[in-house]
């Protein structure tokens, strides 16, 4: 699929994203539109995987970290397939099995349960070494937040992938500059992420993680060595006056709000 | 003048495991060894010799140890996480509990030295809060083998369960209990002696200690039931509603504290199908002072005598 093909996608998800937290009452909609173009890009280009067979041993691995993102996750499952698509509406409901972190054993495509920060990359650098211990050809993929990284099991992972010379590992920041409560750099600022990652002995791409031509490329990308892509992405993108703003973490919004979204969004399609 | 004592054999249960996971691993290739440069203390130099690339050495790094055991069984690998019970349990509870529990990877888990077998090293290095930790959590069946017979069936059934479990073993020395070719069945509770004054429940390194209290009581006319409770969950209700009817009183022994260990989980069955007078011996509530585990066990009121005298006692309040 072509990057603009992917784009499209990636706005019909954004979409349904907003709607499903809009009548949720509750998301992380500032870190999901950051998120789904690379989710699009995994999805529908870079991954190899069979939505009727979640379970394939040479399925290419993929773990969002930032698990709270969930809601951007079930969206993109369902137009890849994985599940049904109406079933979006039952988000956060009682008994759905779509609640507000992915859990493996109910959602099909889910590969281990997120939602505590800071599990992801750990549990990936695992399905790395796997695969290097059996032979697998499957390559893993992981998303984490930036502000994620503050955790210091990420950074014992970082380490570990290396040491095992992980370069079946892709770990992609999503680096958006604001966690829940403030921005990174008025918290604990990690950035800037390059000269760390590449000093732990990765391969490190820096790219703009809400385009495209910029995002495929990154993640097709194979080397000697575990591969980090610190994607600049805008918390709330594609949404104007909740881009970059740290008050959209998790809040949810208002009827007027959502119109106003709700037309942005659409007029992009 | 004393009869001479016949002094049993005391096994280091590390030998057993470490025995018996490498024979495994010769049958399985896709069992690994997990460890936080826990090689020496966990007994893995031989499995790192006959399977240098199937041991995954994260250092020391507890957390990451349980999220890589997690998706090594994502990738179809059978990991047995070999750690320091104290660190592999508190050190990274939330790994234990999202990438394993909740996940339900299956992934085996194995806190070496547990309880107090750090003695010297004092509470930092004491284990006695794991049953608590890992009973409550869901899928996750938790288990302490009295003896290195047991302990071999326990990591061979393990290999065999679909699904994650936690084996608490020790360094600490203890004597053969069960048969040779005793098969672990999750959730069964083994009767040592038949008893029906009261019973004495333990598991791990105090089984022996209850077994000996018993003839104790045997020599002083009380006749007690002995039932070794390697299962903490799932618990052998059958087996404790039994004692508790059958003989009227309870006495739990742990190298645990008294508070969330087997003491509690018996005492959780007793008070909902059959109350009836308990004793729960472990630590009881505090940190250890300086002192081997032997020593702090007997300081704890569970020398073979002291448990005893705390069954006598109980009996008197049925």
């Amino acid at each position: 699929m072509e990057p603009s093909d992917l784009e499209r996608i990636a706005r019909q998800i954004r979409l349904r994203d907003l709607q499903a937290v809009y009548e949720a009452g509750a998301g992380h909609i500032g870190g999901e539109m950051s998120v789904i173009d690379l989710l699009t890009a995994l999805y529908f280009r870079v991954l190899r995987i069979w939505p009727d067979q979640p379970k394939n041993p040479d399925r290419d691995r993929f773990v969002l970290s930032k698990g709270h993102t969930a809601c951007a996750l079930y969206v993109t499952l369902a137009k890849r397939g994985f599940i049904p698509e109406d079933e979006i509406h039952t988000f956060l409901q009682p008994h759905s099995r779509l609640n507000g972190h992915p859990n493996c054993n109910k959602v099909p495509g889910v590969e281990t349960n997120t939602g505590p920060l800071g599990h992801g990359l750990p549990v990936a650098v695992g399905m790395a070494k796997a695969a290097k211990l059996s032979g697998a050809g499957y390559h893993t993929y992981v998303i984490t937040g930036d502000g994620e990284m503050q955790e210091g099991s990420n950074w014992e992972a970082i380490m570990a992938a290396h040491q095992f010379r992980l370069d079946n590992l892709t770990l992609v920041i999503d680096h958006n500059r604001f966690q829940q409560g403030a921005a990174l750099s008025d918290t604990n600022d990690v950035a800037p992420l390059r000269p760390k990652l590449e000093a732990f002995g990765w391969r490190v791409t820096e790219i703009d993680g809400n385009n495209m031509h910029e995002i495929v490329p990154a993640l097709e990308s194979r080397g000697d060595h575990p591969h980090c892509i610190v994607a600049h992405t805008n918390k709330g993108h594609g949404i104007s006056f909740m881009q970059d703003t740290v008050d959209w973490h998790h809040k949810v919004p208002n009827k007027e709000q959502y119109e106003i979204a709700l037309a942005e969004l659409s007029e992009a399609l | 003048m004393n009869a001479p004592v016949n002094t049993p054999r005391l096994h280091d249960c590390r030998d057993a495991f470490a025995a018996t996971l490498e024979r495994l691993a010769t049958q399985d290739e896709t069992i690994v060894a997990v460890c936080n440069d826990s090689v020496g203390s966990s007994k893995l130099s031989g499995f790192k010799s006959k399977f240098p690339g199937r041991l995954v050495n994260v250092g020391i790094a507890e957390q990451n140890m349980v999220g890589v055991a997690a998706g090594l069984a994502n990738g179809g690998r059978l990991p047995y996480v070999c750690a320091a019970a104290p660190f592999l349990t508190g050190r990274s509870l939330e790994q234990i509990k999202a990438d394993i529990s909740y996940s339900n990877a299956n992934v085996k888990l194995v806190g070496i030295s547990s309880g107090m077998a750090y003695g010297e090293l004092g509470p930092t290095h004491h284990s006695i809060e794991d049953f608590a930790w890992m009973r409550v959590l869901p899928n996750l069946p938790v288990i302490a083998p009295c003896d290195r017979i047991e302990t071999a069936a326990a990591v061979e059934w393990a290999a065999t369960y679909s699904g994650p479990c936690f084996l608490r073993l020790s360094r600490v020395g203890v004597p053969d209990l069960l048969p040779e070719g005793h098969i672990f069945e999750l959730g069964r509770a083994n009767v040592l002696r038949e008893g029906s004054d009261v019973t004495l429940i333990a598991n791990g390194t105090l089984t022996h200690r209850i077994v000996k209290a018993a003839e104790i009581l045997n020599e002083r006319g009380v006749d007690a039931r002995v039932l070794n409770l390697a299962t903490v969950r799932p618990i052998d209700e059958a087996a404790i509603i039994a004692a508790a009817r059958e003989t009227g009183a309870i006495v739990t022994a742990e190298e645990h504290s008294i508070f969330g260990g087997l003491g509690s989980a018996v005492a959780e069955v007793v008070v909902d199908y059959a109350p009836v007078p308990m004793k729960r011996l472990g630590v009881p509530g505090i940190f250890a002072p300086t002192g081997s585990a032997e020593f702090l066990l007997d300081e704890f009121g569970m020398s073979p005598t002291a448990i005893a005298n705390a069954a006598q006692a109980l009996i008197k309040r049925k």
